[in-house]
This record gives C-alpha cells, structure tokens and sequence, in this order.
C-alpha cells in the first residue's frame, strides 16, 4: 500500500492481484472465517438436534430425520463447512509442531485426504437416505 | 537441511500467567479434540445409513461410561471452541484488543463454557430419560 507522498513500486496488475509476497496464505485465512461463521448456526441447529430428536437408538427416527429434505441439506453444509474448517485448522497445527519434512507433508497429505474422505462418506450416506426410501415406521 | 539446535528465548519459564495464555492453547486443544471427535459422526451416519441392526450397539457405546466421557468432552469444548472462536471474529475485525477487555472475554467464555455444557448436559439427560 503506498503512504503518501511514496510512489508504489507495485505493477498495476500486482496492485489488481491483492496478493501479498507470499501470493498465498489469505485465502487460508479468510477460508477459515467464512466456515466459522457457517459453522456457527450450523453446529448450534446439529447440537440442538441431537438433544431434541436424536438421542434414540429407534434407527428408524434417526433415518427418517437424516431423511428428511431440509435436515439432510443443513446436515451436508454443516459436513462441508466443518471438515473445511477441521482441515485448515489441522493444516496449521501441522505446519507449527511439526518439522521433519517427512513426516510433515505425510501428515499434510493424510489430513487432507481425511477430511475430504470422511466427508465424502458422510454425504453420501446422508444422501443414500434422501433419495432411497426409507422404510416408515406408521 | 542441517538440524542445528539452535538456542531460542524463555517463553513459558519467564512469562507471568494471564487467562489469555491458557485460553489461546486451550483454543487449539479444544480444536483438535473436536478434530479427533470426527470419525465418530462418521461412524454414526455409516450405521444408521448401511447398517442399521448395528445402530442399537453404536447407541449403546455412546451411553456407555467411556462413551458418555467423551461426548461430555466433546460438547464441553465444542462450546468453548465456539465462543472463543466468536472472540477471535471479534479480534478479526479489530475489537476488543485492550488487555481489559481481552481479561474479561476470556473470562466470559470460560464462563459461557460452563453454562453451555451443563445446559445441554441437563437437555440431554432429561431428554433420554423422557424417551
């Protein structure tokens, strides 16, 4: 950013970009945010649900609440929003404690493939239940 | 690379505590139990998804003491989690930097903690022995 008086030594097209030096690492950041924020109603409706309608061990309630088209959507955002979340957060926790390079991009890499994965199996057997029919109980 | 030990300054050793301190390390803690928390939602969506006949001994792991240990964990720094990551938003904006107002966010979430925990403590009980 030039002060006044400084001429800015930035291309206009660096100028354009936004990025810092680094020319990475604030869509980490602002990532992070956005899915804290989601995470916010998300994670208070999932909590609230639990307590409210999910503490049976009938499978079917349970079924028939995943099933439903509103719970099955708010639970795929929150999945999407929270292993997004959990992802960036392990990456940092990552970066910071751990410095063989071994070890360190092997962690990385597991992370990653991780949250992308149980997230896949998640959404989809959340989704498996919205579109088979699920057997009603009445 | 060369693995020098190179010598690094005092931190934990010559620093007075303050409730920040605690609070920031607790943040992350709390952040990677909630982490470590993950697979059990996977496993409970797998078994009410693809093997529902199993859903009564996934129930029953939950209700058992480790299984009631845990969740307890998981729900008390989940809400910590929550509300010092509403701190931090607020920091991230620019508020609340002065030292007394840091003191008395951090307290306020500790607090915050405690009551949300027990709430949802005192939902849940009251709601599982309704059924």
């Amino acid at each position: 950013m030039a002060t006044s008086g400084a001429p800015d030594m930035r291309t206009k097209l660096g100028r354009a970009k936004g990025l810092g030096s680094a020319h990475h690492g604030v869509g980490h950041w602002w990532l992070q945010r956005v899915t804290a924020v989601a995470l916010m109603p998300l994670t208070i409706w999932f909590i609230n649900s639990l307590v409210a309608s999910l503490l049976s061990d009938n499978y079917l309630k349970v079924q028939q609440w995943l099933a439903s088209p509103i719970n099955a959507t708010c639970m795929v955002l929150l999945l999407v929003a929270g292993f997004t979340h959990a992802r960036l957060g392990a990456q940092v926790v990552i970066e910071d404690y751990v410095k063989s390079p071994v070890a360190k991009y092997t962690l990385l890499l597991l992370n990653t493939f991780l949250c992308y994965g149980f997230a896949a199996i998640c959404i989809i057997a959340i989704l498996k239940l919205h579109f088979l029919d699920v057997a009603t109980s009445t | 690379m060369p693995n020098v030990q190179r010598p690094t300054s005092p931190h934990l050793t010559v620093y007075r505590w303050q409730i920040s301190m605690t609070l920031s390390i607790l943040h992350r803690a709390t952040g990677l139990a909630l982490y470590f928390g993950t697979p059990v939602i996977v496993l409970w969506l797998v078994t009410a998804a693809y093997d529902p006949a199993h859903y009564e001994d996934f129930h029953r792991l939950m209700k058992s003491g480790i299984g009631e240990f845990c969740l307890l964990g998981w729900t008390a720094s989940f809400y910590y989690h929550l509300c010092n990551g509403i701190r931090h938003l607020f920091w991230d904006i620019g508020a609340g930097f002065e030292l007394k107002q840091i003191d008395r966010s951090g307290w306020a979430v500790v607090f915050l903690t405690f009551l949300l925990t027990a709430y949802t403590l005192h939902t849940a009980f009251t709601q599982a022995t309704g059924q």
